[in-house]
Order: structure tokens, then sequence, then C-alpha cells
């Protein structure tokens, strides 16, 4: 008898509604034929039967909701190949049950009995459960012939680890009988090979493979790009943000009480840039084939960490906003990217981008610019650090800010004004916060 | 084309795109009047009776794909993916969020800001629904998929309860956006390019030849 199984039809998906039995109760079914279908969010999908024979029970009716890996049927394979005698059925039941340690020199034979009707026939044939398309695929590149693996998947079917712990076992087995004098024993006999049973999974696979996530790949592809694309310098200036720091200390309980959100230094930073940016207006461009664009508005960038990414959300008139409506600006983006709710237009239009290293201690770091921008401001950690100030030394809250642009349109001139700027609007501040 | 043209269509074309004779496919079609019900759907909510239906020049179909009752006709973008997920990703919810993701960023090109609503698939315009999806998947090959109104005529609407759902519906024309149905095509062909990562290949005389 071969398990049917409530499939997983993706990551999220715990449960599935069995919504149709193609084949009723004691109908003869094909292996890969479609057997059952289920609904989840407006997708109805076809379930092919793991196996040929005999609906023989059916767990589920029509309607219900299950989780996944749950039985839903079993199928007699008893009706499926009449020639072969009442043996090979019990042997097909037990052979999803890990074999018990005591019974190794029995093992050989869950194996050994599909070999007997045409061993070099179809070569699935006796294998249980379905096989994935993956474990097709490796199967067919690595030359392995799956009725040796044994299956610890739902119904005894074949995973992929099992194939990766199968070729580390053959591996292994390989190694010793090279190392070893070629004729070991007397044993090598026509002895069909007991599968992986006496090696030990000692072996363990060497790396683990894992397709990168769309976003991931999209991130991979924007940084090699913008690598290819512009001329990056970074030159780093240092702020002292002693009095930015004493405004947020004593405003910063007051300001949580009001917005219901904390006042951190990026706000500050950002009506920095965008006011140089307003004084600069190169910085604020982009380049298209032989033109320089000038943007006329500001919208800053911030890039955003996310658990395995990041994202750069704009800030749209980014000059507009006080210190006040930027940190709110920053908040809602960064938590709207965090919970995959930003809307496309969000994420798109920047002209220029603003990362906030600090956040995680780095002092100051070299960014990649943010295409089709031409400049990126990193902002470091702000620290206590010791400065000369006039022949004598004192303790001031200090911040490295990095600016990488592209010198195919900025030159270290113009990019180190820039700075100035803000390092400028940042020491001597005067606006109000609250 | 007609509804049951099109259904035969893409039978053949998902049978052929599993045996690997062909790449992915994407169809864009314009049904006229049929009123459609998916697999899981519930007749009463067509709320016309036969001879209703039939006199208003509206057809039938019930249909393998997944959902409730739909409405098909003019000024629909109707599109129909035929994709091995082996070859992106094999997860239904992943798709159909894929799909709707599409749709967006083809509104947000014209400028209308489309939206999901939690446990409602499809894609909503204020509250009202824009785009419907529907789904069938054989051994990871889908089949139907969703209908775009542009400047469908929604009176045509009246006759069912959308998806099951009592939520108003609406088009591109009614929010405001009259759009060339060939320029939400191709926005919608870019996004699907972008969003499901694949190297769109025009054939559309041999598409128009065999539709």
């Amino acid at each position: 008898m071969t398990d049917v199984i409530m499939p997983q039809m993706g990551e999220s998906i715990v449960e599935g509604t069995l919504t149709k039995w193609l084949k009723k109760k004691g109908e003869r079914v094909e292996r890969d034929e479609p057997l059952f279908e289920i609904s989840t969010d407006k997708v109805d999908t076809e379930i092919p039967s793991p196996a040929a024979g005999v609906l023989a029970e059916v767990l589920v009716e029509e309607g219900m909701t299950v989780a996944i890996n749950t039985v839903v049927a079993r199928i007699d394979e008893s009706g499926a190949a009449e020639a072969v005698a009442a043996a090979p059925e019990t042997q097909a039941a037990t052979a999803p049950a890990p074999p018990a340690a005591d019974s190794a020199p029995a093992a050989p034979s869950p194996a050994a009995a599909p070999e007997a009707p045409s061993a070099a026939a179809a070569g699935t044939e006796g294998i249980p459960g379905p096989l994935s398309p993956l474990v097709r695929r490796m199967a067919r590149e690595y030359n392995i012939d799956l009725r040796q693996v044994k299956g610890t998947g739902a119904g005894g079917r074949i995973t992929k680890a099992d194939l990766e712990a199968y070729m580390a076992a053959q591996g292994a087995k390989t190694v010793a009988q090279a190392a070893e004098a070629p004729p070991p024993v007397a044993a090598p006999k026509p002895v069909p090979p007991p599968p992986t049973a006496p090696l030990p999974r000692a072996e363990a696979p060497k790396v683990r493979v894992e397709p990168m996530s769309i976003m991931r790949q999209k991130i991979a592809e924007h940084m090699v790009l913008s690598k290819r694309t512009s001329a990056h310098v970074t030159t780093v200036h240092r702020v002292d943000m002693t009095k930015i720091a004493k405004l947020r200390e004593s405003q910063k309980t007051e300001f949580q009480a009001r917005y219901g959100f904390g006042l951190t230094f990026l706000p500050f930073v950002t009506r920095a840039a965008a006011e140089a940016l307003r004084a600069f207006p190169l910085v604020n461009a982009s380049i298209e084939g032989a033109n320089i664009i000038y943007h006329n508005e500001i919208h800053i960038g911030i890039a955003v960490a996310l658990d395995n990414g990041l994202i750069v959300p704009v800030i749209r008139n980014a000059d507009e906003k006080n210190v006040v409506g930027l940190q709110r600006a920053i908040v809602e983006l960064a938590t709207r990217a965090r919970s995959k709710q930003l809307k496309p237009d969000e994420v798109q239009g920047g002209t220029f981008s603003i990362t906030n290293f600090g956040s995680f201690g780095s002092l100051f770091a070299t960014p990649v610019i943010n295409q089709p921008q031409v400049a990126i401001l990193g902002i470091g950690a702000v620290t206590k650090e010791p400065v000369v100030i006039d022949d004598a030394i004192a303790i001031r809250s200090v911040c490295y800010l990095s600016l990488t642009f592209d010198h195919r349109l900025i030159d270290g001139a113009l990019a180190d004004q820039f700075c100035l700027k803000v390092k400028s609007v940042l020491e001597n501040w005067n606006e109000p916060v609250l | 084309m007609q509804y049951s043209a099109a259904f035969d269509l893409q039978r053949e074309l998902v049978e052929r795109r599993k045996r690997g004779e062909i790449p992915d496919q994407l169809l864009f079609v314009e049904h006229p009047h049929v009123i459609t019900m998916g697999r899981n759907g519930n007749i009463a909510n067509v709320l016309a009776p036969p001879d209703v239906l039939e006199r208003a020049g509206i057809t039938f179909h019930a249909t393998d794909r997944g959902g409730d009752v739909t409405y098909h006709g003019p000024g629909q973008v109707v599109g129909y993916p035929i994709f091995d997920l082996r070859e992106w990703k094999r997860d239904v919810v992943a798709y159909v969020r894929a799909i709707e993701q599409v749709i967006i960023q083809a509104l947000a090109q014209f400028g209308l800001c489309g939206e999901r609503e939690a446990g409602a698939t499809g894609v909503w315009v204020g509250g009202k629904k824009i785009a419907a999806i529907g789904v069938h998947i054989s051994r990871w090959v889908t089949s139907h998929g969703f209908a775009l109104n542009v400047d469908a005529d929604l009176r045509y609407f009246q006759y069912i309860v959308p998806c099951g759902l009592p939520k108003p519906v609406t088009s591109m024309r009614q929010e405001g956006c009259v759009a060339r149905r060939e320029d939400v095509i191709g926005e919608i062909q870019r996004q699907f390019a972008r969003v499901f990562d694949l190297e769109m290949l025009e054939k559309a005389e041999a598409c128009k030849e065999s539709l």
C-alpha cells in the first residue's frame, strides 16, 4: 500500500482543502495520473497519483480541509502488477519503515525485489512515493539508481536529503574501497550492494545549496550594475554632533510622548543633506546618456535593513519636511518595509540616498550608489571621542559621514563642499525640534 | 475570443508545456460576455436565471480554475499565463501574490494605486475590485489567470456576486484612467518580465492567428 498525502503547495501553506476526487474508491489509477484536486487561495491544483494501483482507501472526503502531509488515501499496488506474486506486496509495505538494526541481513530484499520483474526497464518502478522533479534531475545528473536509495520522506518517498546522504555514503564507500587493497574479502559477489545500511552517515554534505530569493537576486544584480556603471569614490568627514546630541537628549522624552515614536540622529542628517542637495544640485542629479538630468525635487531614499536583504523606501520632497516630519516618514517607511507593505511607488523615484550603518556600530563605510543616483551618504555611529579644540582636548560626540559619489559627474571638490555644507548645518543646528 | 476556444487552447498549451515542447506562455485575450464558475463556486452567486442571462447575451461556463463566479467581457484584459512553476517557485500562494504584484505595478504606471486585501485574492482600488484572479495548476503548470477591468461595462457584474464576495467592482476607466488596451497589455507584459524574471518574446502574429 502506498500512502497518498496532502502535498505542501508552497512555503506558507499549512493545510489544503480537498475539493474533488477524480477517482472513486476501488477504481484503478496509473502513476502520475491526476487523482484528486485541492484548493488553496484561488488556486485549484490537480494532484497526481504517487503510484499505480487501485484506490483502496479514501480517508479524506471532498470538502474537508486537512493539514499538509495528512494521509488522504491509500493505493493498493498489488493490483498494478498482477504478474508479481504476493511476496512483493509485503515487502513494499515494509519498505517505508526504516529497517531495524537487527534485521540488517534482510535489508537487501526491498532493493532486490523490484529488480526481479524488469531491472533495466522503467528506472522508477518499485520506488515508494512520487519523485520530485528535483530528485529526478539529481538522479539523472549524478547517475544514481534511485532503487538503491532509501527514502525517509512521507510514505517512504525519496527526498533531496536522502539523495545527498546516499551520495555522501557512496563517496565514502568508494574512497574506502580505493584505500584498501582491491580484493578485500570474498564478499563482493553478485549480491546487490546493501544500500547504505552498514555505513554511518559520517560524511555530512560539504555544502548546502539554496536558491536565492528574488529579492536577493535583485540586490545582487543592482549592486554589480551600480559598481559597473559609476566611478565610485568615497570621501569621509568628521562631524561634531555634540550640539545635536544635547538637543536630542533634552527633548527625546517629550518627543516620544508627543509623537509616539523616538527621536534619532537620522532625521537631523537627512534635514542637513536636503539643504546641501538644494545648495549643490549636481549631487541630486543623474546621468542619462550624455545628458545630466537635474531633479528639481529632492526625494531621499533611506536604506532599511530587512531580515535577509534591504530596501530603500523614498521620502518624497524631503526638503519640505522638518525633523518631526522626517522622523515620522522614516518610522513609517521602515515599519512598512519590514512588514512588506510598501507600495511600488514608495521605493521608486529617489534622487539621493542615505544609509545609516552607524546604527549597527560601524564608524564609516563606503556604500554603493543606488542607481541611477550619483551619490549616497553613509552615517557612522555617533560616539564620544577626545577632540582637539584650540589646543585643548575636549570630549565631543562625533560621527563620520561618508559620501560615495559618482566621479563621472561629481569631482572631489564638489563632493567635499557638499559634505562641508552637511557638516556646517549639523554643527550649527538652529532649527527647533519641538 | 470565445471562452471555450480559449479554454481548449490553454489545455493544449498546458499539455505541450508539460512535455517541455514550449517555453512559458502568456496569453492575452478578450472574451465576449461570459460568466464562468470555478470548481468551488456556489451557483447561488449567479443572481440571474439562465433565461435572463441568455437574453442579455451572456453565456455560462463551469470551469476548473480556483475561485468562485466571475464575469468576463469586452473592455477587460484577460491574461492566461501557462507557466511551469517548477522553473520559478513551487508555491501556489507565492504565484498568486506575484500576479497581484504584476497588476499592482502595471496599474502604478497608469497612476492607479492597486492594493491587496487580506483574505481576498485580487487587486483592489479604494476597496473596489479591479482585477480578479483564478488559477488552475496541474503538475505545476498553470492555466487560467487574471482579468483586469480596463473599460469594461461594469453593469454586467450585477448578474453575479463576483468571487462570492459582496464587494463593489471598478475599472481603470471608472477610476479616471483612460488607457488603450494595447498599452495596458504592454505594461502587464513588462511587469510580468520583472516580477517573474522572464524574457518576453513578442509573438503577436502567431497568437492572433491561433486565437
